[in-house]
């Protein structure tokens, strides 16, 4: 499949930040792309040169084969984006909003309304864009990035705002674009959602790409615990510890959670003692593997 | 050219939806007019009031067509107490005080305002000559003709419209400009549609020629109010110049707002800035005095500010009666300054925040 995006070796000073330090990665035709990390990764730097928004220090980039940079009229109406900060057009409603972006464009009002319904701010299509909510006008911004359907859509931190429905009403959208054979490139910090969105994540910080590939990949080349819970009262902490394949107990006394190497192993003794009522498995996840690679304290 | 045409309205909506801007660019200059306008509407040169001591036939005998003269800079008031009378010229409630005894007219003055004594006095003069003159029974043989260099039904609302519609249209053009550039930068904006495909000029080109409509709808309500009965601006044969002087004029104050606006990081360094411009461009300009009675130095200044040169060109077209062609040269220079303002604007403006 061809590439859509293709970025070697991008990087970008501020001062003496290396804000991306060498970043490579491709993106091919009708891929769900993912980039992942911490705050101040270069997540949102690596993203806005590959827009050509901002200029790499070195490194090449191209989307549909084209240079970004300096801007390309002609690629630009084939890419959407929704920037981290949302930027409107001071004191129109959101439906104004919405149809000055999709004429900027050639898409018509008709359209433009249509974009709204499906983000679900037509109720809200007479209210002024400052008067929206922080997800309101989050939700506008994605609009604005999807009303003239682009075939390659830049999303960063879309959901960033969003309650839990419209999160899932967002993911359905982004899933039946991408069914659609469209492309998308989204940063995130949630992991559940880029393990569930995204046929590939790329794990970055500090500029640079720690690990990339399918989220199910990474999860299993991390040689983590599962953790088996089991409710409170019904399996003593002995008992636990002289199940076979045991690694550790935590017992809080609402629930017992034994950490394995050999899941299969421990819920197979625990179904012997007649001991599953309310257990639950829980394996490593995307968010193990992000926590592993770039730690847990806090950064700057 | 739909997308032209959808960022020109929402630029006017939301200029239109903006109180602050409706008001300052609308309201505010305005109220200006209406007030200036209004003190000058209603003064009619103070009179000098004098006071009678008596009856004094020299005033009170006087021909018709004189007596009209007079009563334009006097006002006479009777009064039967003497005492009480030059006691109130000298506290200065009244110009003078005149009696009469035979053939001797006395004028009582006091130093306190030698300006209005004397006008007062060099007024009984004229009336004691004149009345010698006809006591003689000769026509006279001098006569003295004074005639004002101005056209005669020139009043100070058509020095007023304007000067303070020259500043309202700076202050509008170049406040919107610099503050709209600089919030679409902070906003976003700019780098937002720096990623439409869109020419950023479109852009820009939209929102002057919102800004050019808001202009003419101001020197209509100027030229409205103005023109009414009560303020009585009379225009001049050739007043339509008025509207390619002013386009030419918001397109220099325009540019000179971009320029501010690319070069300014913050709203309020912008709002400063563009505030150290206007006021002395409106008062070099001659918006609120007329710049001609200014020392030559400060004349020569004033040249270096549009505002000067689309007033004198106002003048020429809305009140003097000059012709069209005796703009070009006003407009010519307006608009050479938007263009140097514009290409400097162009090398200093800047996409990004940071
Ligand atoms: N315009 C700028 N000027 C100076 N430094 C910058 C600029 N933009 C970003 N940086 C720095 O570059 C680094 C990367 O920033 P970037 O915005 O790409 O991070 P991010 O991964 O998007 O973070 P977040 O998750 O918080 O959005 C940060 O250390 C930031 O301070
Ligand atoms: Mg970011």
């Amino acid at each position: 499949m061809p590439n859509t995006i293709v970025a070697r070796d991008l990087r970008k000073r501020y001062g003496d930040v290396r804000a991306v330090d060498g970043v490579t990665l491709s993106v091919e035709e009708g891929e769900f792309f993912g980039i992942l990390g911490p705050n101040g990764a270069g997540k949102t730097t690596t993203l806005e040169i590959i827009e050509g928004l901002r200029q790499a220090d070195s490194g090449e980039v191209t989307v549909f084969g084209r240079s970004p940079w300096p801007r390309d009229p002609a690629l630009l109406p084939r890419i959407g984006v929704q920037l981290q900060a949302s930027s409107f057009f001071e004191r129109l409603t959101a439906r104004e909003q919405l149809r000055t972006f999709g004429s900027l464009y050639g898409v018509p009002d008709r359209k433009a309304d249509a974009m709204l319904e499906t983000v679900g701010l037509t109720e809200k299509a007479d209210t002024p864009v400052e008067k929206l909510s922080g997800g309101q006008a989050q939700r506008l911004s994605i609009a604005c990035a999807l009303v003239h359907e682009p075939e390659l859509v830049f999303l960063d931190e879309p959901t960033a705002a969003l309650d839990p429905q419209a999160r899932r009403n967002l993911w359905d959208v982004l899933r039946a674009i991408n069914t659609e054979g469209r492309t998308i490139v989204l940063t995130t910090h949630y992991m559940d959602e880029a393990e569930t969105l995204c046929d590939r994540v790329a794990i970055i910080d500090r500029g640079r790409i720690l690990r990339s590939g399918a989220p199910a990949t990474l999860v299993r080349g991390l040689d983590a615990a599962t953790r088996i819970s089991v409710a409170g009262g019904v399996l003593s902490e002995d008992e636990a510890r002289a199940l076979p394949g045991v690694d550790d107990i935590t017992d809080d006394g609402v629930s017992l959670v034994i950490v394995t190497r050999d899941p299969s192993s421990v819920v197979a003794a625990l179904a012997g003692r007649g001991a599953l009522d309310g257990v639950q498995i829980k394996g490593a996840t995307l968010e193990d593997v992000f926590l592993e690679l770039t730690g847990r304290e806090y950064r700057a | 050219m739909s997308s032209f045409r959808s960022l020109a309205r929402a630029m006017f909506l939301g200029f239109r939806r903006d109180r602050g801007a409706l008001f300052f660019t609308i309201a505010l200059p305005l109220l200006f007019l209406v007030i200036i306008g209004g003190i000058f509407a209603r003064q009619s040169t103070p009179r000098s009031k004098v006071l009678e001591i008596g009856s004094v036939p020299i005033v009170d005998r006087m021909p018709a067509d004189m007596r009209a003269g007079i009563d334009r800079s006097l006002k006479f008031t009777r009064s039967s107490d003497r005492n009480a009378a030059l006691e109130k010229v000298r506290k200065g409630d009244y110009a003078a005080a005149i009696e009469q005894s035979g053939d001797r007219l006395v004028v009582h003055f006091s130093a306190a305002d030698q300006v209005k004594s004397g006008t007062v006095q060099g007024q009984f003069e004229g009336l004691v000559q004149a009345a010698n003159q006809a006591a003689s029974g000769r026509p006279p043989k001098y006569r003295l003709e004074a005639q004002q260099v101005e056209d005669r039904s020139l009043k100070p609302i058509q020095y007023i419209t304007p000067g303070l519609l020259g500043w309202a249209l700076a202050s509008a053009g170049m406040f919107g400009a610099s503050t709209t550039l600089v919030t679409w930068r902070t906003k976003g904006l700019l780098r937002r549609l720096r990623l439409s495909p869109v020419p950023i000029r479109s852009v820009f080109a939209a929102r002057v020629t919102v800004s050019l409509g808001v202009a003419l709808v101001q020197t209509a309500l100027f030229l409205g109010v103005a023109t009414m009965p009560f303020f009585g601006l009379k225009l001049a044969h050739y007043w339509w110049m008025a509207i390619p002087m002013v386009l030419c004029g918001v397109l220099a104050f325009l540019a000179l707002g971009m320029l501010i606006g690319s070069w300014a990081k913050t709203q309020e360094a912008a709002q400063g800035v563009t505030q150290i411009v206007v006021l002395p461009m409106a008062f070099l300009g001659g918006s609120f005095f007329n710049i001609d009675d200014a020392p030559r130095w400060l004349r020569i200044i004033s040249e270096i500010f549009p505002l000067r040169h689309l007033n004198s060109g106002m003048l020429k077209v809305l009140v003097r009666g000059e012709g069209p062609a005796s703009v070009l040269p006003q407009m010519g220079v307006l608009l050479g300054f938007a263009l140097v303002a514009t290409l400097i604007a162009v090398r200093v403006f800047r996409w990004e925040q940071i």
